[in-house]
């Protein structure tokens, strides 16, 4: 062999030998040594791209957030439409429930032992609301009083609806009444930042201070952050001063991040996951028969649906708008499709606890016939074939899309295309309204049928229908207004049936989450959100036995 | 042999600015942009992270901000990954990329070259019509399908291999040899292809009448020439074959480099496809490079063409 090749050969060897010894150098642990050790393993999907609390804005971050920090009330345990105390032990509303008093607990503090102080709520709310930071949440706090005025820089910050009355009692001063504020709370743009530890490492603002990394961050919830490799796994572990240290039973938390649904689950069958992101939907009829223990399938508060662009040609005429709603056979799609026990979607908001939602859209392929008759194109004759349904390229949006294109066609008469596009350009189609009708959904912020109706107002961010009513505005605005808990309900109902008379959106199908969880895990809790409680999760060792004992004990 | 290096050499600057420049501005014709998110992003909050970007500049501005960036050596930060700098998203998953890529070119090479030498040899022997028919059937299995079936078996199966991951000190093993099976079959290919070209030149008969031994001809005088189209070949596919690959990395979930040239055009996150396509671009242009240089060794007309 000639002499150069011999060398490449040797070289080639050489180096790939040197990089396989200082290559793999992380640690695994299966999921039996997990429960061992209480340590839980989860697939959170996708990598956190911000850390830092107050800039979080995907579900990912959300998880890792609800381990790492806690805000003044927390969801509760027992019931979803509920909240227990956090770091505030107890709080009273004004009499029209436009003011809140919270009593910050004494002995909360953050993980480096600095106490937390209802000073640190008020700074936390104010970078909340700095334009600077560049949150897409901080319109959650618009809710304070002068929270926008703040926010545009147009008042001082003393006139910010939060005071610190003392170093343990906050009073915050909202809008208007809002009976369902706890709730609100709950979630993670009104939690706290350590101000000491944000401020000891750069600019409060500043995109590179780096506060949130592994061996800087304080936070004050169940766990800290231990270990974070960039596209390998975060990991937390017990944080030893939370107030309620005592109830939580994990030792730690390691967040993956896998992207794929059929690579999750071969490493589940190789035993080294607690709880999968999500279960492939070939998979999942195979599952539910035969290992009905092992998956999980849980309705959540969240929403498939379709916007139509109500500018565009026919679409302009709410018949047929309507037409095209009451077309569609629902629950054949979750049976021959989506098969997790999804529900039809008759209407925008979810099935909630207190609220009893609209049924608009029921399957009525003659009202649908009748409808598009009347707008002029009976069985579909004369109806443009150049209207596209837009999705972005994921399974289940084509399968859906293919089925909605068959029942048009079939009870309607009509055709319709289907433009399938790259994510991110699906988006900024939407948002710049150009489509015709497009795939879409929406997951709950909080428990409240508010997070889904109040959307669809006026050039609402997430509207993107062109759909206007001034009648819905000011139902949602009345509901902002109203101090009575179920006659806020009663008001947002009204507004919920405007909207679907207009028919801008149509609602598909309420989801599920899907996930494959290991026997060893003990109270895998159904939550409408899809929040974990950290704090009460739980792992058994040795697992007890379950139907894929063959596969998970080999090891 | 100087002059052609230095030519080379200038060719591959040139290339490089060009690569350059065409990269920035196409990414910003495309439709899309690096904030667009499931829930809208507020007019204000666009307009603090456009300014946080630079990107509310005039795009010659950043053009020559960027490059200015670049010839210092700083890759800027990535627009999605909040306090990320794109050197070092690419100095923890290029090493990884580099492992399982010169693992895979190994497996490539010792199952590719005696394959193709031997079907070569044999021609038309059962033993090259069977070794080209399975090089044929490696090329058109798609990694997708290949990457699984070795996980089911090897991971799920025999236990022998995690099925995903990037933990333990075996599990480059799998993603490299789906990658290096599929290389294995191009390059059984084109070295039986190269070596009959030579084997039937007047040189070969002229050692043969000589009374050299077939094994001294095949080694010594046969492969020089027979080689040729390998390393054209292998040169550009050097710097493919470690950046990574885009459907390995996620069958078996690793942390490479392949994820991000493809994840940061989806993004468009503008730095992050400027640094990965800069990088890839270098080095396919070093690659190459060498490659003309070598074989402008191994076959002397090409120097004076």
């Amino acid at each position: 062999m000639p002499a150069f090749l011999s060398r490449c050969l040797t070289a080639l060897a050489c180096g790939t030998v040197l990089l396989f010894a200082g290559g793999c150098s992380d640690d695994q642990i299966s999921a039996r040594e997990g429960a061992a050790k209480k340590i839980f393993l989860i697939n959170n999907r996708s990598e956190p791209r911000f850390l830092d609390l107050q800039r979080a804005n995907s579900t990912a971050e959300h998880q890792i957030n609800l381990a790492l920090f806690e805000g003044l009330v927390a969801e509760s345990k027992n019931s979803d439409r509920d909240v227990e105390p956090g770091v505030a032990e107890r709080w009273e509303p004004n009499a029209d429930k436009s003011v809140w008093t919270f009593h910050i607990r004494k002995n909360a503090m953050w993980s480096d032992g600095v106490p937390i102080t209802a000073h640190d709520v008020v700074w936390s709310w104010r970078r909340m609301l700095m334009k600077e930071l560049g949150s897409e949440y901080s319109k959650m706090l618009f809710l304070l009083k002068n929270g926008e005025a703040f926010y545009q820089k147009k008042v001082p910050a003393e006139e910010l609806g939060v005071r610190a009355v003392d170093d343990y009692t906050l009073e915050v001063a909202l809008v208007g009444p809002t009976p369902h504020y706890p709730s609100i709370a709950c979630h993670t743009s009104w939690w706290m930042v350590p101000r000491h530890a944000i401020e000891k490492w750069g600019g409060i603002t500043d995109v590179m201070n780096p506060w949130f990394e592994p061996g800087k961050m304080v936070s004050n919830g169940p766990f800290t952050l231990k270990r974070y490799t960039f596209r390998r796994y975060l990991e937390t572990e017990r944080n030893p001063r939370y107030w309620d240290a005592a109830t939580v039973k994990l030792d730690g938390v390691r967040f993956y991040a896998i992207e794929s649904d059929n690579t999750e689950e071969r490493i589940f069958r190789r035993g080294q996951l607690h709880a999968t992101y999500n279960v492939p939907l070939a998979k999942i009829p195979d599952y539910m028969r035969d290992h009905p223990d092992v998956i999980s399938n849980q309705l959540n508060l969240a929403i498939r649906l379709y916007r139509v662009n109500i500018a565009r040609g026919p679409l302009k005429d709410v018949r047929v708008r309507r037409a095209l709603g009451f077309s569609l056979d629902r629950q054949s799609m979750i049976d021959n499709i989506l098969r997790a026990n999804e529900k039809p979607a008759l209407g925008i908001v979810p099935p909630m606890e207190g609220y009893e939602g609209v049924k608009e859209f029921r399957f009525d392929p003659a009202e649908a016939k009748r409808l598009m008759a009347e707008a002029g194109f009976p069985d579909g004759k004369g109806f443009p074939t150049n209207l596209n349904i837009l999705i972005s390229k994921s399974e289940v949006a084509v399968q859906i899309a293919e089925a909605v294109q068959a029942m048009w066609k079939e009870h309607l008469g009509i055709s319709v295309g289907i433009a399938s596009q790259d994510y991110t350009v699906y988006l900024t189609s939407q948002q710049q309204k150009d489509y015709d009708i497009a795939f879409g959904g929406w997951n709950a912020d909080y428990y409240d049928p508010a997070t889904f109706v109040d959307m669809w107002v006026t050039e609402g961010g997430n509207n993107h229908t062109n759909w206007s009513s001034a009648e819905f505005d000011k139902l949602v605005f009345d509901a902002t207004q109203c101090a009575d808990a179920e006659k806020r309900l009663k008001i947002l109902h009204d507004a919920e049936a405007v909207a679907l008379k207009d028919a801008a959106v149509l609602p598909i199908y309420y989801i599920t989450r899907t996930r494959l969880i290991h026997p060893a895990v003990k109270e895998w809790q159904p939550r409408a959100l899809d929040n974990r409680l950290w704090k009460y999760m739980d792992l058994i060792s040795p697992p007890p036995p379950c139907s894929m004992d063959d596969e998970l004990k080999r090891d | 042999m100087l002059r052609f290096t230095l030519s080379r050499f200038i060719q591959s600057i040139v290339v490089i600015f060009a690569v350059f420049t065409l990269t920035f501005f196409m990414v910003r014709v495309v439709k899309g942009d690096p904030f667009a998110g499931e829930k809208a992003m507020t007019p204000d909050v666009r307009r603090v992270m456009e300014t946080r970007y630079g990107l509310d500049r005039p795009l010659y501005e950043q053009y020559f901000r960027t490059l200015g960036s670049y010839l210092q050596g700083d890759l800027m930060p990535s627009m999605k990954y909040q306090g990320m700098w794109n050197a070092r998203i690419i100095a923890d998953s290029f090493p990884i990329s580099l492992t399982i890529g010169l693992a895979a070119l190994a497996v490539a090479l010792s199952i590719g070259l005696p394959a193709g030498i031997i079907a070569a040899v044999r021609r038309n022997s059962w033993v090259d019509y069977s070794a080209m028919s399975l090089a044929l059937v490696g090329i058109c299995l798609p990694t997708f399908v290949m990457g699984p079936v070795l996980a089911l078996i090897f991971g799920l199966h025999f236990r022998w291999f995690n099925v995903a991951g990037w933990f333990e000190s075996t599990d480059w093993v799998l993603p490299s040899v789906t990658m290096g099976l599929i290389y294995a079959a191009y390059i059984a290919r084109m070295t039986r292809g190269g070596m009959l070209e030579v084997l039937n030149q007047d040189f070969i008969r002229t050692a043969r009448a000589k009374g050299l031994s077939e094994g001294r001809i095949i080694i010594r005088h046969a492969l020089r020439g027979g080689l040729i189209p390998v390393v054209a070949f292998l040169g550009p596919a050097l710097a493919g074959i470690t950046t990574g690959s885009f459907i390995i990395e996620k069958i078996y979930n690793l942390p490479g480099l392949g994820q991000h040239f493809v994840r940061s055009v989806f993004d468009r996150d503008y730095s992050l496809i400027m640094a990965t396509v800069m990088l890839f671009a270098t080095l396919l242009v070093t690659v190459n490079f060498f490659t003309d240089v070598l074989i402008g060794w191994l076959n002397p007309r090409v120097r004076f063409a």
